[in-house]
């Protein structure tokens, strides 16, 4: 039932397409979580916008494991053709949709919820996509390269994030950042561009055939008549459902999103890296590590699929706090700045003062907050806010009044105990950068061994006929649950335990550590030579 | 190990919840010090935890010592 190597060709290209953009419509949100988190919560607390948004972020990956019940069971009753055609549909309109109501400012709390909505919409769809996608491929490809064409699906899940980043980059380097983050501003340009995107993919998707096991099944008359209560109701395979999930896909998923947005919110809320910056190096990374998808797909159908992704996991469990803890110490603009903060005497004349200053009747003292100041150490640049005290030069009345002292006074800089400088914008000089290319795609790589043979290797666990719905439900728990949480509970860990800056990595190192030991103790590492109904994993 | 995969469900529902009372309170409007993100987390780990507790008894029966190779073994 094998396709033609020609055939096999489009029906990857056509199904990657669709799927790639799905996720493309799925990250767009995430990436630009700070801007819609002004653009559609009540300004005043920024924090709490931003822990908002990340909310609806991790709600959107919640609602996944629903769109895989829901779509899955339409897809081992309908077939896989249409559902993923669906799915299509939802995620392109609402991805569309977002791009379209207004902001908080206009039409108050109606902005966050229809936000809400079309983001929970989203996940639904996207948890019934890939399932789809990575069935109607595996039912396609010949036994002995199931893991190389279905690493093709696994690539779309990182190329949807490159092509993201890609866009907003773009639409970001093109205009002011004014223009940028204004209520209709180019932040919107990326959702618009969507409607485009998924009008190319559903037009190919029209032509393409029905998966020709489903087909044969069809015919047969023995498709599944209730695929959830034969998937979860049925011991024997539900299971295999548990063994999938606990075994691989829960490590999998958290490595996923440690490699490819905890570092990436990690660079940007703890390194400080300026935004730019930040998404260049994700870009590269992604670029350089995606070829490697296809060459641990391809490595899995030689030797097997359980120790290629137990390894990335393992890897993951020993390198992340090394690699994090030596990306915070190589961009360490706090360290830089001691090589700069001299105590340095500074006229009031010269200082760039803000409105925002303050004169302390009890003390006598005057805060300044001088305006950002842009550093630079070792071609690396990065920003400094920071709070000075200053004492009056000899002779000059303490309690004059504030206007008086500024028109006539000269100060002296005192080194202020109670100033906290804030750093932020960090560009990192060339070397530097390259070195944080390189660390981050080695994360990368992790999640290439991790996530590459996991599409084949679902398929095979599961008989034809309950495909779609028992494959989708572990890797979307896994995907989403575990691994969509993945910046929400370490943004948790890190507000609780404020001394250790890597906290947050706990999470997703036991998670990955725990479902390595469950992998390696329960899966095997035969692969399955014939996913027609007769047989499943082994 | 089906012992241990049973009993860490029932310790990971704890510690949340433990953690949960801890971090809630009225004063604060920090995320981690508000309800709903603990509901939301407990509420969704708790089914998973279970299905870690059945994983488990599944692996103390020794149900996985010998996975089924064709359907009729499902």
């Amino acid at each position: 039932m094998a396709a033609s190597e020609k055939g096999i060709g489009k029906i990857i290209f056509s199904s990657s397409l669709g799927t790639l953009i799905e996720w493309y419509d799925f990250y767009i949100f995430g990436m630009l979580a700070k801007t819609i988190s002004v653009q559609f919560f009540p300004a005043g607390n920024a924090t709490a916008a931003l822990l908002s948004t990340l909310a609806i972020f991790a709600a959107g990956f919640l609602v996944r494991p629903f769109g895989a019940l829901v779509f899955g069971r339409l897809g081992d009753l309908v077939g896989r053709k249409y559902t993923f055609l669906l799915t299509l549909v939802l995620m392109g309109g609402s991805t569309f949709l977002i791009g379209l109501v207004p902001g908080y400012k206009s039409i108050g709390i109606a902005a966050p919820l229809l936000v809400l909505l079309l983001r929970l919409i989203q996940g639904l769809a996207l948890g019934g996509e890939y399932g789809g996608a990575a069935t109607y491929v595996a039912e396609h490809a010949p036994a002995n390269r199931r893991g190389y064409f279905t690493a093709w699906i696994q690539t779309t899940a990182t190329l949807g994030l490159f092509v993201a980043l890609g866009i907003i980059l773009l639409v970001k380097t093109n205009m002011s950042d004014d223009a940028f983050t204004a209520e209709w501003g180019g932040w919107r340009y990326p959702f618009w561009i969507s409607i485009l995107l998924v009008g190319v993919s559903i037009y190919i998707r029209l032509k393409m055939n029905e998966s020709p096991l489903y087909a044969a099944l069809k015919k047969e008359g023995t498709t599944s008549v209730n695929p959830i209560k034969e998937s979860f109701g049925h011991k024997g395979n539900f299971k295999m459902v548990l063994l999938a999930l606990f075994g691989a896909v829960m490590g999998q998923g958290v490595i996923w999103y440690t490699g490819q947005f905890y570092a990436q919110s990690f660079l940007e809320n703890v390194v400080k890296l300026e935004f730019m910056q930040n998404r260049e190096i994700l870009l590269w990374a992604i670029g350089l590590a995606t070829p490697f998808f296809l060459f641990f797909g391809w490595l899995s159908d030689k030797i097997g699929r359980k120790w290629i992704m137990l390894t990335g996991m393992l890897l993951g469990v020993i390198f992340y706090r090394p690699i994090f803890g030596e990306m915070l110490k190589a961009a360490n603009a706090k360290e830089w700045a001691t090589q700069h903060d001299k105590k340095t005497e500074l006229s009031l004349e010269k200082s760039t003062v803000k409105s925002d200053t303050t004169f302390n009747l009890k003390t006598g003292l005057l805060i300044i907050n001088h305006k950002d100041e842009d550093w630079e150490f070792e071609g690396n640049r990065y920003n400094e806010k920071k709070s000075d005290t200053l004492m009056p030069a000899e002779g000059v009345t303490m309690f004059a009044p504030i206007s008086v002292m500024i028109d006539s006074t000269q100060f002296f800089v005192k080194e202020a105990t109670d100033a906290k400088p804030v750093y932020s914008n960090v560009q990192l000089n060339n070397s530097l950068k390259w070195k944080f290319i390189f660390l981050v795609w080695i994360m990368i790589i992790f999640v290439t061994m991790a996530y590459g043979p996991i599409a084949a290797f679902l398929v095979e666990m599961f008989p034809t006929k309950i495909r779609y719905t028992s494959m989708s439900l572990p890797y979307h728990i896994g995907n989403g649950v575990f691994g969509g949480l993945v910046p929400f509970i370490a943004t948790l860990l890190a507000t609780t335990f404020t001394t250790d800056p890597l906290v947050g990595l706990w999470y997703p190192i036991g998670v990955a550590a725990l479902c390595f030991i469950i992998g390696a103790l329960y899966l095997t590492n035969k692969k399955d030579k014939d996913v027609n109904d007769q047989k499943i994993c082994r | 190990m089906g012992l241990i995969w049973m009993l860490l469900a029932p310790v990971i529902i704890y510690f949340l919840v433990k953690s949960a009372i801890h971090n809630i309170s009225s004063g604060s409007t920090k995320d981690i010090n508000q309800p709903v993100p603990w509901i939301i987390i407990i509420t969704i780990f708790t089914p998973i935890a279970i299905g870690l507790m059945i994983f488990g008894y599944y692996a103390f029966k020794g149900e996985y010592d010998k996975l089924p190779e064709s359907s009729e073994e499902i």
